[in-house]
């Protein structure tokens, strides 16, 4: 398990070998929006799993329906064929043991809510008696390093603080799956390295199996145990990338190590062809040997 | 310092306006058009004197007109909000609905006055469903547009969260259309009193629109003015309350903009 690459097939299985039953299974998922005009078809044909505990990231470039990828997967956009099943139960509309954090920090958080009942929101939707609320949001409120201001509105906050709710709201809403949709996107640069590592320390704490999507390559290889590198639409994976980079990080170091630059160097010339069009690794004309 | 001012600055301009009526007016010879110093004079007794306080005009004509004000915006709120959401929320509903509700709107509330009385006859009950028929349009529209307007990502949220149905109403669509329903309401309440004043001038017994016209009929014209203070100072009251009352509401609402103003 130690080869990074894999070769995978546009609908071959990518499937780790890994001990643990798959947490999220997705088989030959396929998304057509249909709207006025022509249909537009998003995904063509996706097959990967994403074993329990595992932090996946999913790059491609820009336009590649990594969203529409992520909406599928959060149960919040019907597939036009394939399933989705988490922990084997078929998503058919947004399951329980799901929790997002989607890239417009600004605009998922219920601004007539203080940051504590934000948190606490979902909770109380699931039922958690008041006593495990107030536990529950506090533990998570700390461990974003936020535990001072629950009082506050999120439009008091910065965005990084803000999109730090929304992680702590994910959190505590304890799910199976975590999924992440561009989370940083919009915040700067420090901020960013940051809420990455910010990231990596709850998955390691919660065990959480974590999706998490980004356009930035050198996120993606940092964060993930694994990288899903996708093609442009209609879209297929074009590798699994395995990422062997241990399990502690750290911005320097990880970040500096030769293996990274390795990956690094390949996911980038794997995405600049998708860019221009090519739909698997076969025909990929790698220029940097790995 | 700047509390005094903000005073000064709030009653200044009815006092210029009270100062020129009062100028205007002092010499008047007219019997239609008294000087406002015999209009003032005639203010306390018309509303306030009685036998005993259950006697004055206060308790037998203001009291019944603002009771139905009251009863008919209320029922207005309950009905345009209820349905506003649910209009705003389903989307054949909204569809199916929005080209008559476009109709209803563009009716001027007073003419139904006329129309209501056929069916309801000239009492409480007709005076109550002309102000609440009225009023209800504005909130009702403005509710809509509310609910239509939320954040998709909100309501990506929302779902993703699985907040059930009721959850979605109480915690995101009432407080995330709340500016708009605040504004509906606002527009509702004058209409509101407008109506309240017009139903009264029909084969009523009692109330301020009732008192008006029957001192205008009775030729008592400064008692006749008085009323028409009266009912602006009543609108004057009543908006105050409802800012103080929509203002916990929209708390948040005037941070949010003020933050994204700042932040832009």
């Amino acid at each position: 398990m130690t080869a990074p690459t894999g070769p995978t097939g546009p609908t071959g299985p990518t499937s780790p070998t890994s001990p643990n039953r798959p947490m999220l299974d997705v088989r030959a998922l396929r998304k057509v929006y249909t709207g006025r005009g022509e249909p537009v078809e998003a995904i063509e044909d996706l097959s990967f799993d994403v074993a329990e505990g595992e932090l996946v990231c999913v790059v491609g470039p820009s336009g590649a329906g990594k969203t529409t990828l992520l909406r599928c997967l959060a149960g919040l956009l019907p597939a036009t064929s394939g399933e989705v099943a988490l922990a084997g139960t078929p998503v058919t509309g947004p399951p329980q043991g799901m929790a997002v954090v989607l890239q417009e920090y600004g605009r998922s958080l219920f601004p007539w809510m203080t940051v504590v009942q934000n948190v606490e929101l979902p909770l109380k939707e699931k039922g958690v008696p008041r006593a495990e609320r107030a536990r529950l949001v506090g533990e998570a409120l700390e461990a974003v390093g936020l535990a001072d201001v629950g009082r506050s509105y999120p439009w008091q906050l910065s965005g990084g603080m803000q999109q730090r709710v929304a992680i702590a709201r994910a959190a505590a809403y304890e799910p199976q799956v975590l999924l992440m949709d561009e989370p940083f996107a919009a915040v700067d640069a420090q901020t960013r390295f940051e809420l990455e590592d910010l990231v990596r320390a709850l998955w390691q704490r919660l065990g959480v199996t974590v999706v998490f999507v980004t356009h930035d390559i050198d996120e993606a290889i940092y964060l993930g145990e694994r990288v899903l590198v996708l093609s442009a639409r209609p879209t297929v994976i074009l590798e699994d990338v395995r990422v062997d980079l241990g399990a502690e990080r750290d911005q320097l170091d990880t970040r500096g190590a030769p293996e990274f630059a390795r990956l690094r160097t390949h996911v980038y010339e794997l995405v600049q062809q998708a860019k221009q069009g090519v739909r698997s690794l076969a025909d990929a004309r790698l220029t940097h040997a790995g | 310092m700047s509390a005094v001012r903000s005073v000064l600055y709030a009653v200044g301009l009815p006092l210029l306006l009270l100062a020129a009526w009062w100028v205007a007016t002092a010499d008047s010879e007219s019997p239609f058009n008294p000087p406002l110093s015999e209009i003032l004079a005639t203010f306390g007794p018309t509303w306030f004197s009685g036998d005993t306080f259950a006697d004055t005009r206060f308790v037998q004509d203001i009291l019944p007109s603002l009771g139905r004000l009251l009863v008919g915006y209320a029922a207005a709120l309950v009905v345009g909000i209820g349905l506003g959401v649910l209009i705003g929320a389903v989307r054949p509903l909204r569809e199916f609905a929005e080209p008559v509700l476009e109709f209803f709107r563009a009716i001027p509330p007073p003419v139904m006055v006329p129309v209501l009385m056929l069916f309801l006859g000239v009492g409480t009950s007709m005076r109550v469903f002309v102000i609440a028929t009225g009023a209800l349009w504005p909130i009702l529209l403005n509710t809509v547009e509310g609910v239509r307007g939320l954040d998709p990502v909100l309501q990506d949220t929302a779902r993703a969260f699985r907040l059930g149905r009721w959850g979605r109403v109480r915690r995101l669509m009432l407080p995330g259309a709340s500016p708009q329903i605040v504004t509906g309401a606002r527009q509702a309440l004058s209409i509101a009193i407008i109506l309240m004043v017009i139903s009264e001038m029909f084969a009523a017994r009692d109330g301020l629109g009732f008192s008006v016209v029957q001192f205008q009929r009775s030729f008592a014209i400064p008692e006749m003015w008085s009323g028409v203070i009266m009912l602006g100072l009543l609108g004057v009251l009543l908006s105050f309350v409802f800012r103080i009352a929509t203002g916990a509401v929209l708390a948040w609402y005037h941070g949010y903009l003020q933050a994204q103003r700042g932040g832009a």
